[in-house]
């Protein structure tokens, strides 16, 4: 699992950075490494961009997993770097870069959007497999998530908008859930299953945002 | 007074339905004059819930002209723009103000539409809106309240009987007749053997509910293509698209009507489904001689 990142474009980096001069870059060595938006080779590529755009880099580095608690420590020991600057620009998932806030007084801006939690089908290429929605169906959908791979999220059977050879009604090359469905529950004598009527979501599952404390019982408990 | 659809659907007779889509804007003057043009010709006009993801005039605007002008409006929600409190409340404003008769549809995918920047809602999707439907008519909302008083609506259902696969929608459609309507208005169909072989599989489910066959009125090859290109659900087959090709400069329309009107003939004549629902889209005033052709 990985958090699905791309580059913001760099006037929108500069219009945020407007008035910050002294700029500290902090990149990711995991996802946004993977995803080549935030490793070491982008935060140089960065640096240079900057610089060439009249900023002073007062240093960078790039954190082993940036949402992780150790990103304290490494702003600590990058503390010199850090104070010359303004702001900090991070080039990690949003998940890092709040982190960072969270241990800063700094301004701090991300360089990233934050797109999607994925996998990684083959290398450079991710896919979005499931949104957290809370209640999980892929019991009845024959593990393909219709919440996440139907354009629509639709939980009872395809759309009307279906293309010929089972393609979804707003891209051509993208399979409709629906249809996949169907044929994974039919090769697996299952399609009571679609049958089932599915009732509408429940969206007090997860209260945004979610949060979540293990109770005292729940640890205690072996499986 | 106009014969409730509901009744209609009770009568066995060949039951013919069209449609009118709302202006974008406020000036209704064009709409009221299709209602007035329709409204005695067919047993029930359908207005369009921002179709193809347009913002328009609202669908229950469109249904309200046609009660006040003494026609009988087929309502259409789609799910995309509401969620169930707004599509609850729109159905009780449209019930109060003498609207009888819903098509419950997912609705076109945002993207293909004039605001693709929108949130797409799809609270729901059209089985559970079947359902939202049924549960206001037993005087509870979806949530399970008891309402001051049930809604009394006639519930509709679309479907594609194109669709390759059809499996899977043959399953949705179940889906659909289980949760309780009464009539399909399917999507447009222009091949006749794939239609047969749709109603046999509808067949074998062996339920009570009226079928009417979409007909999608063709003005011109570029709108054949357009439509094959970019309106999900629609598939117009070559031969008919050549035939609109080769029509003189001017006359594309003309033979756009002989081949609505030919369809609908067939269907009758073979006793093929119900009726008939036909769809001319910005063209409306044209319905009059399409059934003309079709000798209705
Ligand atoms: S139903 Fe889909 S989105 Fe919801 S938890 Fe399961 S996989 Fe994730
Ligand atoms: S075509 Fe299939 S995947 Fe696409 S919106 Fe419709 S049901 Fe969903």
């Amino acid at each position: 699992m990985k958090t699905i990142t791309a580059q913001k474009s760099f006037e929108e980096i500069l219009e945020v950075l407007e008035r910050t001069e002294r700029v500290y870059i902090v990149g990711c060595g995991t996802c946004a490494t993977m995803c080549q938006t935030g490793g070491e080779a982008q935060v140089l590529q960065m640096k240079e961009r900057l610089e060439q755009a009249g900023k002073i880099v007062t240093g960078w580095m790039v954190i082993p997993t940036a949402c992780d608690d150790l990103t304290k420590e490494a702003l600590g020991e990058q503390a010199e770097g850090i104070n010359q600057a303004q702001g900090i620009l991070v080039m990690a998932c949003a998940f890092g870069v709040q982190t960072v806030v969270s241990w800063t007084d700094k301004p701090v801006c991300p360089a990233l959007n934050t797109l999607f939690i994925g996998k990684e089908d083959v290398p450079y290429q991710f896919s979005e497999v499931c949104i957290q929605c809370g209640e999980c169906i892929l019991g009845w959908t024959a593990g393909i998530c219709p919440v996440t791979s139907c354009t629509k999220g639709l939980l009872n059977g395809p759309c009307g908008g279906t293309k010929k050879g089972g393609k979804c009604e707003i891209d051509k090359e993208k399979d409709c859930a629906w249809v996949l469905i169907y044929q994974r529950l039919e090769s697996q004598d299952r399609l009571d299953l679609m049958r089932k009527y599915k009732r509408p979501k429940d969206y007090r599952v997860v209260k945004r945002p979610g949060r979540i404390k293990l109770s005292e019982d729940l640890l205690k408990r072996s499986f | 007074m106009k014969k409730s659809f509901r009744e209609v659907l009770k009568e066995g007779r060949f039951i013919v339905t069209s449609e009118v889509g709302p202006p974008k804007g406020t000036n209704v003057d064009r709409m009221v004059q299709i209602i007035e043009l329709l409204k005695d010709k067919v047993d029930a006009l359908n207005v369009t819930d921002n179709q193809g993801s347009v913002m328009r005039y609202p669908s229950w605007g469109g249904c309200f002209l046609i009660v006040e002008q003494g026609g009988e409006p087929i309502l259409q929600v789609t799910c995309r723009d509401r969620n169930r409190l707004a599509i609850q409340q729109d159905l009780l404003f449209a019930h109060s103000r003498g609207i009888r008769n819903v098509l419950c549809l997912t609705g076109d995918s945002i993207d293909v539409g004039d605001h693709k920047e929108a949130k797409p809602v799809f609270d729901l999707d059209s089985v559970q809106l079947i359902n939202l439907v049924q549960s206001l008519n037993s005087g509870k909302d979806i949530g399970g309240n008891q309402l001051d008083s049930p809604t009394d609506f006639c519930i509709g259902a679309c479907t594609t009987a194109s669709a390759e696969p059809i499996e899977p929608h043959l399953i949705k459609l179940q889906q659909k007749i289980d949760a309780g309507i009464q009539f399909i208005q399917t999507q447009a169909v222009y091949d006749l053997d794939q239609f047969k072989r749709f109603m046999n599989y509808l067949c074998k489910l062996n339920k009570d509910v009226k079928v009417l066959a979409g007909i999608v009125l063709l003005t011109g090859p570029r709108m054949a293509v357009f439509l094959n290109e970019n309106v999900p659900g629609i598939f117009v087959p070559q031969p008919l698209i050549d035939q609109l090709q080769v029509a003189p400069k001017g006359k594309a329309l003309s033979v756009g009507i002989e081949i609505a009107g030919r369809t609908i003939r067939e269907i009758k004549e073979e006793g093929l489904c119900d009726g008939v629902h036909i769809m001319a889209i910005e063209k409306e005033e044209v319905v009059p001689q399409i059934l003309e052709v079709a000798g209705l």
